[in-house]
């Protein structure tokens, strides 16, 4: 009987050295559990690229903006409505395609990039992000930009090029060299960029296009799944002057244009073929693919982010209704991770008012 | 060892269920929040799961009601007695608040909580920005106390199975075992 023995409540009989064998088994089993959940919560793989890391980069590439979104950091709640045409019904199951079906939306248009007070320039990325709210509790959200392509096809690139083409803080620009040495290692999205560049840029949020970069996948009634991109494509709208030196002039404009009277878009789904890439954001689909315009979105108001607006809403493009599912393009759940990381950062700091605050619109509509 | 000794089959059958589950989504939390590829399969895992323990965590109570689980054995010293009864509180009241700390942290944040398909759970929680950033760290705090606690409750299961050979293993043992050494004639 040894202190061991006396310690462990170990049965008299028992040896020392079963005794310390049978320990050690112990320890082994502890060691091997924690040493599972860290290999997991990846403290064994200090270099993986993780959802943290890629909001740390926005901060490292915008400096600190508390409580606000790290990337499409200036925007504008709106508010409307879907109307189904009836013609998605036999591609997806989801009840939002049902003919005459009118679902409620809020969403928000901001400008891409991770600086709250930037001005408005026409060049810079627009986006619309959606929250369809069906029946039952289910949603349908996304994030749209008016780009037909995605500059990157993985979050590792993504990563990169953030890096690559942050502001010389001397030129205002960025650093020429570094954004050649990025496209040098990713041509996929050199050939992007070319096409992004190329596009037709509008005059505001009213009359762009939103495209859903992603491709994800349309699951029908009968079980039966094809790939899809969707596209917003905006009904013709009469142009409206902004206010010279506006910084909010895009944001203000579409606030005057919705105050005036509400806005549609056609919601236009492209069906992929096989062979079509949906893991590759990057490549457009063939241009002759067919395209069913599913229905009418139809927005009707704008007003400023503040507390319980779509400010506080995360637009995880994977928060989708039965019907509709992922594709295996690895930006899916990429967006999705950082997405939460982000919402989980500037949740819980302290809020300062967007520099949309509509002052611009006679107080009327915002 | 009298079939009184043991736990009862439902208890047995829930707790190793359970311990595969919990361990499943201490696992699947610890994954999700650093993986970019797999987040949306992992978090799309973790809410089913999360809600069917809530479940089974509550069967396990009304059972537990029911049935006394079997005496731990007389000559265990106080403070392993008391250390038995404290983390047994501990388990039960974390394998019921993780569930229902992630369901309300989700409706703060205005999340759809997604069981499968179409089937969403409604909000237990209004809209509170400051309120999910709160319950969220809550929730990975308590995950760690849970898995410190879940190896802490290893080690002594382990214990009185390897080396105390007193009967308490063997009464939660999904299998039925021989007499414990304390029953064994010389």
């Amino acid at each position: 009987m040894t202190l061991l023995h006396d310690f462990t409540g170990a049965r008299p009989g028992m040896t020392g050295r079963a005794l310390l064998l049978r320990l050690s088994a112990i320890g082994a089993v502890l060691a091997g559990t924690a040493g599972t959940f860290a290999y997991a919560g990846g403290w064994l793989s200090p270099g993986l690229l993780t959802p943290a890391r890629i909001i740390d980069r926005f901060e490292q590439v915008n400096g600190p903006h508390p409580g606000f979104r790290r990337n499409h950091a200036k925007g504008m709640c709106v508010a409307g409505r879907f109307t189904g045409s009836g013609a998605g019904a036999r591609l997806s199951k989801a009840g939002v395609f049902a003919a005459g079906r009118v679902t409620p939306v809020e969403g928000r248009v901001a400008l891409a990039g991770g600086q709250p007070y930037a001005a408005d320039a026409a060049a810079t990325v627009r986006s619309l992000a959606l929250r369809f709210r069906l029946p039952d509790g289910e949603e349908w959200r996304t994030g749209m930009n008016n780009i037909p392509v995605f500059p990157v096809r993985t979050p590792e690139a993504f990563y990169a090029q953030l890096l690559a083409a942050r502001p010389d803080p001397a030129t205002g620009k960025p650093d020429p060299e570094r954004l050649k040495a990025f496209f040098a290692d990713h041509p996929e999205s050199a050939k992007a960029a070319a096409l992004i560049k190329a596009r037709t840029v509008t005059a505001g949020f009213a009359d762009s296009t939103y495209w859903s970069l992603n491709a994800f996948r349309f699951v029908a009634a009968d079980g039966g799944t094809r790939p899809v991109r969707w596209a917003l494509v905006p009904d013709p709208v009469p142009a409206v002057d902004a206010a010279p030196g506006d910084r909010n002039a895009l944001f203000d404009a579409f606030a005057a244009q919705l105050a005036q009277n509400p806005r549609h878009w056609h919601l236009i789904v492209t069906l992929g073929q096989a062979g079509d890439p949906t893991a590759d954001a990057t490549l457009p689909w063939p241009a002759d693919r067919a395209t069913v315009d599913v229905g009418t979105l139809t927005l009707t108001a704008a007003t400023p982010e503040a507390a319980s607006t779509c400010r506080d809403i995360n637009f995880d493009p994977l928060v989708l209704p039965d019907g509709i599912a992922p594709s295996d393009d690895p930006l899916l759940s990429a967006r999705s991770a950082a997405y939460a990381q982000s919402v989980t950062r500037r949740a819980g700091e302290t809020k300062t008012p967007s520099a949309v605050t509509g002052a611009a619109i006679h107080g009327a509509a915002l | 060892m009298t079939e009184t000794a043991r736990f009862n089959r439902p208890a047995r059958l829930l707790h190793w269920t359970m311990a595969a589950l919990i361990l499943a989504m201490l696992l699947t939390g610890a994954a999700m929040v650093t993986s970019l590829a797999d987040y949306s399969t992992l978090v799309a895992l973790h809410r089913p799961l999360g809600i069917l323990i809530l479940l089974l965590a509550g069967l396990r109570l009304a059972n537990r009601w029911r049935h006394a689980p079997p005496p731990l054995p007389a000559d265990l010293p106080v403070w392993q007695r008391r250390a038995a009864h404290g983390s047994h509180i501990l388990l039960y009241g974390l394998m019921l608040a993780m569930p229902l700390i992630g369901w309300a942290m989700l409706s703060a944040a205005r999340y759809p909580v997604i069981l499968a398909g179409p089937v969403v759970l409604p909000p237990i929680l209004p809209p509170d920005p400051m309120l999910y950033a709160a319950l969220r760290r809550l929730h990975t705090a308590l995950a760690y106390g849970l898995f410190a606690l879940i190896l802490a409750h290893l080690a002594a299961a382990l214990l009185h199975a390897l080396i105390r050979r007193d009967g308490v293993f063997a009464s939660m043992a999904p299998w039925r075992s021989g007499p414990p050494d304390a029953a064994t004639p010389p």
